[in-house]
C-alpha cells in the first residue's frame, strides 16, 4: 500500500471541472504519468500525477479542501 | 485589520512572534518543513501547513507554497522574520499583488537597501557619513586598483548583493589586492548570483554599532538607540549589548539623527536597522542597512522597555507610532549571548543532535528566547543558533554579572554549545572594561586556554 502525497500547497480538486468526472476513482488503475488530481495555487490549476503504478484505492481529501505539503491525497495498491 | 498571522520562518524568532500575536489576540499560522514538525513554534501557533522538505530552498525558501498557503488559510499578513524571504523585494512585491500585508518596510526600500552600492549613495546624499570607497561597483580590475590607491590601503573588496558579512575580502598593498580582488568577484557569484564588487577604505578595529530604527506609514520615523555588537567571529555576531560602553550621549545624539535621515532616504516604514563602523575617534560611518527586523532586537527592547515586534505588526496595521523621539528611554543596560550548537574547541563545528536536559535560566532581569526544550531534535538543515538569552539591569555592571550568573545556571546537555565561551567573555577583563572592538574575538581566542570555553 502507498500513497500519492501533495508536491505542492494549494486546493485539491478530484476532476478538471465540476462538471467533469473524476480523475481517479476507487478502482482506477494508475500509472506513473496518470493525472490523479488537480491542485490549485495561486489561481494555477496543476494537474498532479500518480508517480506510481497501480490500483486507486481511495480518495483521502474531499474535493475543494485544502492540502499542504506531504499530505497524503490517495490511497494506492501497487502493481 | 490584521486578524491572522502567516509566520514565515522558524526557530526562535517565529516562536517569538507567535507570542507577539497572542498578546495581540492575533491568529497565527505556522508554515514549517518536515524537519520542523516537532518544532514549539508549530505547536503553538493556531494552525500550520507544511509547506515542503528539510532543505531551507525547498520549504522556507518557496514563496510560491508560502503564499499558497496564505491564500488557502486566508491570512491577512506575513511576516517575514530575518533571514529567509526577509529581505527577498521579490517576496514583498508578491505579497503586495495578492493584498496580502508585508509585516515590514515597502519592497522598494528592500530592494534599494538590498544593493549595497546603492544604499551608500543614497544615504550620502542624505549627509550620512559612509566609509570612502568606489562611488558603486567596480568595472574591472584596472579601475578596481586605481580607486584602491586613491582611497589608501588597507581596503575591503565588497559584494554588492551581499550581507550577513559574507562575500568580503581584505588587502593591504597591490599584490594581495589583485589576488583577493578575484576571489571576492568568484565567491559573490558563486554565494549571491552576482559578481559585482566595491571597494572601501578598511578601518582598523573598528566597532560595530548599530541603530534600530522604528517607522509608521504616516511619516513619522524614530530610532531606539544602538546596540554594540563588536563581538563578532567572522563576521557573525555572538555578543550584543545597548547601550554601547563607548558612546559618549553626544555621540549617540549625531549617529541616531544620522540613522534617522537615512532611513528617511529610504522612504523606510516599519522595522529596520542602520549599521556603523566607529573607529577609535569617534569617527562614524555607514555600511549598510538592514530591510528586517534582527537577531538582536530584544537587547533594544529590554533597554527601551518598547515591544519591536508587536510595533512592527501595528505599523503594519496602519496605525500611528504612539511615541516619539523624546519618548524613548535607555533605561537599562542589557546584553544578548547568542547560544549556538556548535563546539568551540572544534573550531566552532556544528552539533547537531537531540537535547537531553534542557534547563533555561531565570530570575530578575533574566530573559530568554529559545525555541529549544528537553528532547527537542536539532536538525542539521538550518543555522545553529538555539536560543538568545538576555540579561539587563540598572548598570552595566549588573548586566555582565546578571549574565555570567545566569548562564551558569543555563543547563543544556547531549549538544555542545557555546555557553561555556560567552562566560569566559563575561569574565574576561578586557569585555568587562568596555573595550571590545571587532577585533576583540580573534585576540581572545589567541590568549584564552580552550578549556576555559568548552
Amino acid at each position: 500500500m502507498i500513497y500519492v502525497k501533495s508536491p505542492m500547497v494549494g486546493t485539491f480538486y478530484r476532476a478538471a471541472s465540476p462538471e467533469s468526472k473524476a480523475f481517479a476513482e476507487a478502482g482506477t488503475k494508475v500509472v506513473e504519468n496518470t493525472v490523479v488530481c488537480i491542485i490549485e495555487a495561486m489561481k494555477i490549476m496543476n494537474e498532479i500525477q500518480a508517480e506510481v503504478k497501480g490500483t486507486v484505492i481511495e480518495a483521502l481529501v474531499e474535493n475543494g479542501q485544502p492540502v499542504e505539503y506531504g499530505q497524503r491525497l490517495f490511497k494506492v495498491k501497487q502493481g | 485589520m490584521i486578524q491572522k498571522i502567516l509566520i514565515a520562518n522558524r526557530g526562535e524568532i517565529a516562536l517569538r512572534i507567535v507570542r507577539a500575536c497572542r498578546e495581540l489576540g492575533i491568529k497565527t499560522l505556522a508554515v514549517y518543513s518536515e524537519a520542523d514538525v516537532q518544532s514549539l513554534h508549530v505547536q503553538l501557533a493556531d494552525e500550520a501547513i507544511c509547506i515542503g522538505g528539510p532543505k531551507s530552498a525547498d520549504s522556507y525558501l518557496r514563496a510560491d507554497r508560502i503564499i499558497s498557503a496564505a491564500e488557502i488559510a486566508d491570512v491577512d499578513a506575513i511576516h517575514p522574520g530575518y533571514g529567509f524571504l526577509s529581505e527577498n523585494a521579490k517576496f514583498a512585491e508578491q505579497c503586495e499583488s495578492c493584498n496580502i500585508k508585508f509585516i515590514g518596510p515597502k519592497s522598494k526600500s528592500i530592494k534599494m537597501m538590498g544593493d549595497k552600492a546603492v544604499a551608500k549613495d543614497t544615504v550620502k546624499k542624505a549627509g550620512v557619513p559612509i566609509v570612502p570607497g568606489s562611488d558603486g561597483p567596480v568595472e574591472n580590475e584596472a579601475e578596481a586598483v586605481k580607486i584602491a590607491r586613491k582611497i589608501g590601503y588597507p581596503v575591503i573588496i565588497k559584494a554588492v548583493a551581499g550581507g550577513g558579512g559574507r562575500g568580503m575580502r581584505i588587502a593591504h598593498n597591490d599584490i594581495s589586492f589583485a589576488k583577493e580582488y578575484h576571489v571576492a568577484r568568484n565567491e559573490a557569484e558563486k554565494a549571491f548570483g552576482n559578481g559585482a564588487v566595491y571597494i572601501e577604505r578598511y578601518i582598523e578595529k573598528p566597532r560595530h554599532i548599530e541603530f534600530q530604527i522604528l517607522a509608521d506609514s504616516h511619516g513619522k520615523v524614530l530610532h531606539l538607540g544602538e546596540r554594540d555588537c563588536s563581538v563578532q567571529r567572522r563576521h557573525q555576531k555572538l555578543i550584543e549589548e545597548s547601550p554601547s560602553p563607548f558612546l559618549t550621549s553626544d555621540l549617540r545624539k549625531k549617529m541616531g539623527k544620522a540613522a534617522v535621515r537615512a532611513a528617511e532616504a529610504a522612504s523606510y516604514e516599519n522595522a529596520g536597522t542602520i549599521e556603523f563602523l566607529v573607529d577609535a575617534k569617534g569617527n562614524y560611518y555607514f555600511i549598510e542597512m538592514n530591510t528586517r527586523i534582527q537577531v538582536e532586537h530584544p537587547v533594544t527592547e529590554e533597554c527601551t522597555g518598547i515591544d519591536l515586534i508587536k510595533q512592527q505588526i501595528l505599523v503594519a496595521n496602519g496605525e500611528k507610532l504612539s511615541f516619539d523621539q523624546g519618548d524613548i528611554k535607555f533605561e537599562k543596560h542589557a546584553i544578548e549571548c547568542r547560544i549556538n550548537a556548535e563546539d568551540p574547541s572544534r573550531n566552532f563545528a556544528p552539533s547537531p543532535g537531540t537535547i537531553g536536559l534542557y534547563y533555561a535560566p531565570g530570575g530578575h532581569g533574566v530573559r530568554v528566547d529559545s525555541h529549544a526544550y528537553s528532547g527537542y531534535v536539532i536538525p542539521s538543515h538550518y543555522d545553529s543558533m538555539i536560543g538568545k538569552l538576555i540579561c539587563f539591569g540598572t548598570t552595566r555592571k549588573v548586566a555582565l554579572e546578571r549574565t555570567y550568573r545566569a548562564l551558569s545556571e543555563y543547563i543544556i546537555r547531549g549538544i555542545k554549545t557555546t555557553i561555556p565561551l560567552h562566560k569566559a567573555i563575561m569574565a574576561d577583563p578586557v569585555f568587562i572594561e568596555g573595550k571590545a572592538t571587532t577585533a576583540y574575538m580573534e585576540d581572545f581566542m589567541s590568549r584564552t586556554p580552550p578549556d576555559l570555553f568548552s
